[in-house]
């Protein structure tokens, strides 16, 4: 990718450009695409950013949806007291320009708290390894909800409305490009070398000199930032969140996209990001077809059910996912058993 | 006086929540043993051990009579015990079918395999049996039926020990005398050891790896399954979800007492589960989920190999 | 062992590549004929061309909340068969849409949009849960499309405009109920309140009482707390006997509920524990067995109650479900009528005309009651208060508002 900023400001151009002619036009004649999309964008967002610490670095973590969360309500009650603030110097709620300035404060600021949430649960837990890591990586997910459920100006239980601003696409997919040029930006420079390094040989890259620490909080406080830009992304489409919405089960939709996609693979996990979004969806509308009887559509519409045997399935017999390399090393995460 | 009577009451609730969790525990760090491998789908055989009991009860509700008799006494102790037993054995019995099952078709292709994969294939299990369950029975608590009557122990004076935490304890105590036994004195256990100590060794000498394997896990999901029938006697509301949050407070258990060594996980189980009960007797009852993993951070942080484990020194 | 040389890294991708990209290039083709076949299934128009009035309900059919919803919709589809019996609405006949929101945080906001832009309803069931519907309320009001729960209970819902509306009556109402019963009826003077602190209607119907408790001459000894998922609650329910209340409030659900009316039971707490409608769940009765008599809990409905109308309503939906209907199963089934009918009234399916409508509703004849919709959209119906008597539900009193 040495095409380099160029390609990034042509892309943020480009997004720009059809944000500011086709934004209304989809967003009020094709409300429910328009939904899609801004969900697809979300996604790959996520999926990168997990894929950047799960693929690249070997370090499988449980817990990204806390990052979001953190993502989500930082940048809800940011907005919630200080767009007010924003809209009166600039010109009013209905000013584009205020809008768009009050959600870019917004989400810088998701993304720093996300980032810096990031680093405290990276610095103790990334010393662990395989099974330890995700345990505690899922702790920590659980314990940000439970500490949110247990916040009274987040809305605890009541769950918290997002007023103002409002998500759209340019801000998504300009979002979707950073991430992405970010990410993959890192993967091919020394910083990359080094995240592979770590997920190939963690023993002998210690032995090398390479400071793994380093590199896996770097990682973890990366994704975390984008998922924290994800969260806020997401807080200000569906303006409505509550802790439920980040429970185990949204990580584990993140995950499955990355195994889908193929750890290790950044055009893998955006792919999969697509699909994995279209296909509930897909499946709704096929459940209202003659095609299923009726017994069958809980079957179809449990997202779940169908993940879980999507995941074994895919262990099983395509584990380098979609677009992973079948040459990742054999021996990530095995102790070796003391010959 | 009164201190000390409140204090012996809340460790009563300790060891009895305890028990429970040391049984899960003891799968965990069962299959740990062998395979060097978390079994994320652990919390869920429990979850089954329940709902085998809830299945299974009605079948033979009408010739052990649960649900109709209000007090233990001497005359009726043994029949009742035996209708409970029978619940229990069963429910053991069938968990220990899909314990084996789950291995040999999710765990067992992928044993050459990064760790990774079985990690992900174990969340996958772990999803589809919760799902699956919630599709096909509800996804609402379930009334688990009577198969001992609970009441408060007589002869104890103002210490409020109900049957059932009795129950529990006093089959905890039977099984892990039981488990002692296996592990010690029988050649399967003796192979058990050996294959967490060197499993090319150990085909080398003859054992078949395979078997072993697929016998631990036999083991550790009919101790999962008691623990379920046992906590349901108690407490009998079942769901699909119930078995979440003891599976991972059963890990952190594991964990705490080394993982891999099998009196560590029933020391750690106690331990949790004492704890818990220290959280919420001193009045932070929202916190008693909390605590396991704040115990879970902290283990690792200082001694990741646990109360009881050994240091193991990884080759390259 | 690999070094980490530029050279010998540019080599192995370089000799990667052409792999990669045929292997790769074969997933993008086998990708996109996927993604393409999904597409083509959401953009073919599934639903019959008929002169149909169209409606959405929304609830959650799978997931954790799948009984309530399974409920939810059974009655509905009970009103909607039942309007189509009698030659639909306007002439035409009237299509239920129903979609899945899984139990799950999000997916209203995508069903709500897909309601609107694609099915182009022209009015708005649901939701199940006070959560779903304040995601989905919004995007409603926005377009102009009525909405109406049928029994979501959280105050803010009906704030958001003047196009949602609620079927069935709100936490401050419930809360007095019970509050009000405590003083009268059971004579209380003192009370404890047990709050689920996870659930946003146990902490906004612990408000209630406290506060219509307080003001009426009671004392609230105690507040403790709980969280749903919890299946011990002895730590909590032994403060409550050292404090030996006159009433214990448990406006929870009934999974804890059960556990903890066993619970006190075993530990020899003999005063009545009063509820809300949370309550309502024949597994409360299955779980908590004996220790479940002599409490009592406020409820929309009674499937036990006398009246020949809601008789009626119980045999129809035995005949055609196998079971007894629950209290959701009744609220949607009003609601779902209460819709039907206003459409009816309005005369035409414009939404504005619909509004207006649905905001003149008064003395509409339910199972649930008599419903009228008040100036806030809210219902203004009446409650009943159980009593548990041997494992069965009996009606003691009906509070009007």
């Amino acid at each position: 990718m040495s095409r380099g900023p160029l390609s990034l400001v042509v892309a943020l151009l480009v997004c720009l450009v059809v944000s500011l002619f086709g934004e209304n036009f989809i967003a009020s004649n094709f409300a429910y695409y328009y939904d899609i999309l801004i969900t697809i964008g979300i996604n790959i967002i996520l999926a990168t950013s997990l894929n950047l610490v799960n693929g690249y670095t070997g370090q499988f973590s449980l817990g990204h949806a806390g990052f979001m969360a953190i993502g989500a309500y930082a940048s809800g009650s940011w907005s919630n007291h200080l767009d007010p603030v924003i809209f009166g110097l600039l010109g009013g709620p209905t000013n584009p320009l205020a809008t768009n300035v009050g959600l870019f404060v917004s989400m810088f600021f998701a993304g720093v708290l996300a980032a810096i949430a990031g680093f405290a649960v990276g610095v103790p837990s990334l010393r662990l390894k395989g099974d330890y890591l995700a345990i505690v990586t899922l702790g920590f997910g659980e314990i940000i909800r439970v500490a949110i459920l247990n916040t009274d100006f987040l809305g605890a239980s009541r769950g918290l409305s997002v007023i103002g601003s409002y998500t759209n696409l340019f801000w998504t997919y300009g979002s979707v490009v950073l991430c992405t040029y970010v990410v993959l930006g890192l993967v091919h420079s020394t910083y990359g070398r080094g995240f592979l390094t770590v997920r190939d040989d963690e023993v002998a890259a210690e032995a090398m000199g390479i400071n793994t620490t380093k590199y896996k909080v770097l990682a973890f406080v990366v994704a975390s930032f984008f998922a924290g830009i994800a969260g806020a992304l997401y807080a200000h489409f569906k303006a409505f969140i509550t802790p439920e919405g980040f429970n185990f089960f949204r990580s584990v939709d993140v995950v499955v996209i990355v195994i889908l996609g193929g750890m290790g693979s950044t055009v893998g996990v955006t792919v999969a990001a697509v699909l994995l979004t279209i296909l509930p969806e897909g499946l709704r509308a096929l459940a209202h077809t003659q095609f299923v009887p009726p017994a069958y559509q809980g079957l179809l519409e449990n997202r779940l059910i169908l993940y879980s045997l999507l995941l074994i399935t895919l262990m099983l017999t395509r584990p380098q996912g979609l677009f992973g390399e079948r040459t990742a090393s054999k021996e990530r995460f095995s102790r070796s058993r003391g010959n | 006086m009164d201190r000390l009577l409140e204090a012996l009451q809340q460790l009563v609730n300790g060891v009895s929540l305890g028990s429970i969790y040391a049984l899960i525990a003891l799968g965990y760090t069962m299959v740990y043993g062998v395979l060097r491998f978390i079994n994320f789908a652990h919390g869920d055989i429990y979850m089954l051990g329940a709902y085998s009991g809830y299945l299974l009860a009605p079948l033979f509700a009408h010739f052990f009579k649960f649900g109709e008799f209000d007090t233990f006494t001497p005359q009726n102790t043994l029949f009742i015990l035996a209708g409970a037993g029978l619940i229990m054995i069963l429910s053991m019995a069938i968990c220990a079918v899909i314990g084996v099952l789950i291995e040999r078709i999710a765990y067992r292709p992928l044993r050459e395999r990064p760790r990774l994969n079985v990690l992900i294939t174990a969340i996958g299990v772990s999803l589809f049996l919760q799902n699956m369950t919630q599709y096909r029975l509800g996804a609402d608590p379930k009334a688990f039926p009577q198969l001992i009557p609970v009441h408060v122990v007589e002869g104890l004076g103002t210490l409020t020990v109900l049957t059932s935490q009795l129950a529990i304890i006093l089959a905890t105590v039977i099984l892990l005398i039981i488990l002692r036994l296996i592990v010690m004195k029988t050649k399967m256990g003796l192979a058990m050891r050996a294959l967490s100590l060197n499993p090319t060794a150990c085909s080398i000498m003859g054992v078949n790896n395979d078997v072993v394997i697929s016998f631990t896990f036999a083991l550790g999901s009919a101790l999962a399954a008691a623990a379920g029938i046992l906590v349901s006697m108690d407490s009998p509301s079942i769901n699909p979800l119930m078995g979440n949050l003891p599976g991972i407070k059963a890990f952190v258990a594991a964990v705490l007492g080394g993982i891999g060594n099998i009196p560590g996980a029933a020391l750690g189980g106690l331990i949790i589960g004492i704890l818990e009960t220290l959280v919420i007797a001193i009045g932070f009852p929202q916190w008693r989920d909390g605590i396991a993993f704040a115990v879970l951070i902290v283990i690792l942080l200082f001694k990741p190999t646990g109360i009881l484990g050994r240091v193991e020194r990884e080759k390259v | 062992m690999r070094g980490l040389r530029s050279d010998t890294w540019g080599k192995r991708k370089l000799q990667l590549l052409p792999l990669h990209f045929a292997s790769a290039s074969r997933c993008t083709a086998k990708a996109g004929a996927f993604a393409y076949a999904t597409l083509a299934l959401l953009a073919f128009p599934v639903h019959s061309t008929l002169a149909q009035i169209k409606i959405g309900a929304v609830t959650c059919l799978t997931g954790a909340l799948s009984t309530f919803g399974i409920s939810s919709i059974q009655g509905a589809r009970l009103a909607e068969e039942d309007v189509n019996a009698t030659g639909g609405v306007l002439g035409q006949p009237i299509e239920l849409i129903v979609e899945d929101n899984e139990s799950k945080a999000g997916e209203a906001t995508t069903i709500t949009r897909k309601f609107i832009s694609q099915d182009k309803v022209v009015a708005i069931l649901g939701d199940l849960t006070s959560s779903a519907t304040m995601e989905g309320a919004p995007l409603a009001q926005a377009a102009k499309i009525p909405l109406l729960t049928p029994s979501a209970t959280s105050v803010a819902i009906t704030n958001i405009g003047n196009y949602i509306f609620r079927s069935c009556f709100i936490d401050s109402f419930t809360g007095k109920v019970m509050a009000r019963f405590a003083l009268d009826r059971l004579k209380a003077k003192q009370a404890i309140i047990l709050t689920d602190v996870k659930q946003e209607y146990s902490v906004d119907l612990s408000d209630v009482i406290r506060q219509y408790f307080t003001e009426n001459g009671g004392k609230i000894t105690n507040a403790i707390s709980y969280s749903s998922g919890d299946t011990d609650f002895r730590a909590q329910l032994t403060k409550v006997r050292i404090a030996h209340p006159d009433v214990v409030f448990l406006p929870g659900y009934y999974t804890e509920a059960a556990l903890i009316l066993r619970q006190s039971r075993q530990l020899e707490i003999d005063c009545p524990f009063v509820g809300g409608e949370g309550w309502d769940s024949p597994a409360l009765v299955e779980i908590a067995g004996k220790s479940a008599d002599g409490n009592y809990y406020t409820n929309h409905f009674s499937a036990a109650d006398p009246s020949p109308r809601v008789q009626e309503f119980v045999q129809t939906y035995h005949a055609k479900y196998k079971a007894v209907p629950d209290a959701l199963a009744a609220l949607w089934y009003d609601g779902a009528r209460l819709l039907f009918q206003a459409v009816q009234r309005a005369g035409s399916t414009d939404s504005a005309k619909i509004r207006d409508a649905l905001a003149s509703t008064r003395d509409f004849d339910g199972v649930t009651g008599r419903i009228s919709i008040d100036e806030n959209r809210n219902a203004s119906k009446p409650a009943v208060i159980l009593r548990i008597e041997n494992g069965e539900m009996k009606m003691v009193q009906q509070i009007t508002p």
